[in-house]
């Protein structure tokens, strides 16, 4: 497998507009003659779509939903990074860049968060321009708070709402591209496929989610904006139809997969309430901000939480971390609540729980301006849970959230496949082995407006591919693969429901891939994965026929690549003999718990190459160099 | 809980649909409103029936893809809450549930409680936009916006696109939705360029979509899961006329 990162040569700060300016461009005049397909209507591929179709590129935007503004980005609330330092308290591009490679745990591309943090002053700007409503101080300037893994503010927001505001952001401008023919969009097209042609990504295969009908889509390059793969887990917080397929059918067509073990747990979620739970709550990390994390310092503890005095509290976060104490990563912050579950000291139904306290913040600052701050927040706690926050301390527990890992990219954006381009959170490339808060929404932006309007006109400029049309026999074998999976699922005729396999998946995962790893556990997990992917293909039902609008069959669809990939997450995590970021391995850990890296032997991207059905995935690595931070254990203390 | 649920039930947009009842039990007043639909799902194919179709998928409130009326309301009974985020404990042991897909023409069925909302897209992209290409932003902070303006822009533009407001409204009216697009970007200075251009091409397109014209009962206001008000209605009808009467 080639994996040539591209990273250009020159001082690190340099890079980027270097490589702008070696690139190739594209003249104006012949963008019309090149179709993008952008398969994802999110941060990433909204902003992608409408940014090439600006430029003139004929666009072909996908979705599975009813209209592209219901794609998760929506869902993300605390906020987005940018290195603008309007608070004056020492931000700049290198300490966004830093933050980042730091709170990754030195298992990202120096180059490519450079240039992330580089370009995230932009996003603001693209973003106030589009009408974005960013919180603002009376002056009418704009607002900043802090987030995980950062002693700055520098997290822009909309209430508890950014990620919906920026995705209506990305959203507006995709329909004023479709408006004027620049974009052409497809809603409840479902991506099945990707067409290769000569070794080059020319197309995908869809199917219509409420006709049934599969085609074929050809165009010049392909975009994934496909999201993460965290529903591998069953429940996370990710929304009900997030899967990794898109990426997946990539994975088998050569694309190499990287680091698909560097999951993000994401520290206060609402815990689960019962076996009926179809999907976990995520409450901001903004949150942290004002709210104190504690749990009884006896284990066992039933009283109240007001029952239970101070000096019987363990705020543990501010005891072991005490210089990012609430504010410490997310990793960090979601190994400590399991710890202090695991040791009986968690509160609630289960124990699975700690407290999240807002009774000193609304001593402090009054109610008012809590309720300003977090009002929406409280409000969704209270419907879920029927406690009001003001009152009783929330509850909370960690839960599956975004994932690092993705299809490997160079520093283009573009995989090993040559035209196959991934964007967002289904690449790998920024975060290394855990995100910091309020970086996700930067990234997926950076990606869409900022960064693949540059790379992929160097790739068109000197791909040196002609036109292909989606009747080339490459398409037409692509489609017929597609209906047969399609028919073979229909087929089976069983018992179980894809709910049901999705379920036993996930509960595996979650036990012995989830927050903390060991090699027993994953070798249970990768002998035990087979055997109810086998029973899937056996035992599934799915009513109806493939020719309508057939959840079941969707979701069945999505399961059996759930099944498949997850034993490459396993195999992953079970090769990486450390602990790193949001890969925890019980064996690699220091006397005090924290995560131990290997940087002697680990201090690469791994990257799994498919070797054929039913045979063990091939290991690739790009070697990761740091020539501009110092590898060191990552404390927050 | 044990209850009695009517639902919508049909195959296809173009199929004659009727109410089926379903029996179930079981339920835990901790599951939310389609985590019960998720339990009566799982029994159904089970026994080898069709699920119920309905559109859901973020499941916190915010994506704006689930729906159903339930019991005659939009989102069920609760204020300010979508179905998604209705928990059981907000309905008695031994209840009589009626659901039904939204109720307008502009939404026709796709399938059961599924429908087609591909009007707003429309909408949308006649005019729900400000029209600033990547690239040409001056910085953030170039143009300072009143808290004020800013806080009632972010009001309006926290509408989820879900469609409650024309599934209430006796006129299938999609006033309240662009007004609060409308709102959104008039209230910024961003938006003024376009201001009554958009105004005029929104309103035109609902109408051509078949959305009703606004008889200010004001049901969309107390619908709306994220309760938008109907002031910016007010607002979308002065600027209108504006441009109605000075060809702004």
């Amino acid at each position: 497998m080639n994996l040539d990162s591209k990273i250009p040569s020159g001082p690190l700060a340099e890079k980027w507009t270097k490589h702008k300016f070696d690139m190739k461009l594209v003249n104006p005049a012949n963008k019309r003659k090149y179709t993008i397909i952008v398969v994802g209507t999110g941060l990433a591929g909204a902003s992608a779509a409408a940014t090439l179709a600006e430029l003139g590129y004929k666009v072909l935007a996908f979705t599975y939903h009813d209209s592209p503004r219901r794609a998760h980005s929506i869902a993300a609330q605390g906020g987005i990074n940018a290195a603008k330092n309007y608070q004056n308290d020492g931000d700049s591009v290198y300490r966004l860049f830093y933050d980042t490679v730091k709170g990754g745990d030195f298992r990202s591309r120096e180059a490519n968060v450079h240039r992330l943090a580089e370009v995230s002053a932009n996003i603001i700007d693209q973003c106030v321009a589009q009408g974005v409503p960013f919180a603002r101080e009376y002056g009418g300037y704009l607002s900043n708070r802090s987030f995980g893994g950062a002693q700055v503010s520098r997290t822009f927001y909309a209430r508890g709402q950014t990620g919906q505001q920026l995705l209506l952001g990305t959203y507006a401008q995709l329909s004023k591209m479709t408006s004027n023919g620049g974009v052409t969009l497809f809603n409840r097209k479902e991506m099945l496929d990707l067409v290769l042609v000569n070794g080059h990504a020319r197309g995908i295969v869809t199917r219509d989610l409420i006709t049934g009908k599969v085609e074929s889509f050809a165009g010049d390059a392909v975009l994934l904006c496909t999201g993460g793969y965290s529903n591998v887990f069953y429940l996370s917080t990710n929304a009900k139809a997030c899967n990794v397929t898109a990426a997946y059918r990539a994975y088998k067509h050569g694309a190499g997969f990287a680091n698909p073990c560097y999951t993000q747990i994401h520290p206060t979620c609402i815990p689960v309430s019962g076996d009926h739970q179809s999907k976990l709550t995520l409450m901001s990390e903004s949150l942290r901000n004002d709210g104190r994390i504690w749990a009884p310092k006896k284990a066992g503890d039933q009283r109240s939480p007001d029952q239970i005095p101070e000096n019987e509290r363990d705020y543990y976060l501010e005891r072991k971390y005490p210089s990012f104490g609430n504010l410490s990563p997310r990793d960090i912050a979601s190994r400590s609540a399991k710890e202090a579950c695991d040791s009986g000291h968690g509160v609630g139904p289960g124990g699975r729980g700690v407290y999240l306290d807002f009774a000193d913040a609304i001593k402090r600052l009054g109610q008012k301006v809590i309720e300003e701050r977090y009002g929406n927040l409280f409000e969704m706690y209270e419907r879920i849970t029927g406690e009001n926050p003001y009152r009783v301390p929330m509850r909370i527990y960690p839960a599956p959230h975004y994932t690092m890992g993705g299809l490997w990219v160079d520093y283009n954006l573009m995989s090993n496949v040559p035209g196959l381009h991934v964007l967002g959170e289904a690449n790998f490339s920024d975060h290394g082995a855990n995100r910091l808060g309020a970086s996700a929404l930067m990234q997926g932006l950076a990606d869409g407006y900022f960064v693949i309007p540059y790379t992929l006109g160097h790739y068109l400029a000197t791909s040196g591919q002609g036109k292909v049309s989606a009747d080339a026999p490459e398409f037409k074998q692509a489609e017929q693969e597609a209906s047969e999976r399609i028919n073979k699922l229909m087929n089976i005729r069983g018992k179980r429901t894809p709910t049901s396999f999705h379920r036993e998946l996930g509960l595996l995962m979650w036990h012995k891939c989830g927050m903390a790893r060991n090699e027993k556990g994953l070798q249970e997990a990768l002998d035990k994965i087979p055997a109810i992917r086998e029973e899937f293909w056996k035992n599934l039902f799915i009513p109806g026929s493939g020719s309508e609008f057939n959840q079941s069959l969707e979701l069945a669809g999505r399961v059996a690549d759930f099944l498949e990939f997850a034993e490459v997450l396993c195999t992953d995590a079970l090769h990486r003999n450390e602990s790193c970021g949001g890969h925890f391995r019980e064996e690699y850990q220091t006397a005090d718990g924290e995560a131990k890296r290997n940087d002697a032997d680990f201090t690469y991207a791994a990257v799994w190459e498919y070797a054929g059905e039913g045979k063990r995935p091939v290991l690739n690595k790009e070697p990761l160099q740091f020539d501009n931070v110092s590898l060191s254990v990552r404390s927050y203390k | 809980m044990k209850l009695t649920l009517d639902i919508w039930r049909q195959k296809s947009a173009n199929a004659e649909g009727k109410m089926v009842s379903y029996e179930v039990d079981d339920i835990s007043p901790d599951m939310s409103f389609l985590e019960m639909l998720d339990v009566l799902n799982e029994r159904l194919l089970e026994k080898g029936e069709d699920s119920v179709a309905f559109d859901h998928d973020c499941r916190e409130g915010i994506c704006g893809m689930c729906s159903l009326m339930i019991n005659g309301m939009p989102h069920g009974p609760e204020r300010a809450t979508t179905t998604c985020q209705l928990h059981m404990r907000k309905f008695h042991d031994g209840q009589r549930i009626t659901i039904e897909p939204w109720r307008a023409s502009s939404f026709p069925v796709v399938k059961d409680l599924a429908v087609d909302r591909s009007a707003f897209d429309r909408i949308v992209q006649k005019g729900g936009f400000i029209s600033a290409n990547t690239g040409n932003a001056p910085d953030a902070n170039a143009i300072p916006i009143p808290k004020k303006d800013a806080d009632i822009a972010m009001d309006a533009a926290a509408c989820i696109g879900c469609g409650a407001c024309v599934a209430v409204c006796k006129n299938s009216s999609a006033m309240l939705f662009v007004a609060a697009k409308a709102s959104h970007f008039g209230h910024l200075p961003q938006g003024q360029p376009e201001r009554y251009e958009r105004v005029i091409k929104m309103v035109e397109q609902a109408d051509a979509e078949g959305f009703g014209s606004c008889s200010n009962t004001y049901d969309c206001e107390a619908a709306c899961p994220k309760e938008i008000s109907v002031r910016h209605i007010a607002r979308l009808n002065r600027d209108y006329l504006r441009a109605s009467l000075f060809g702004e």
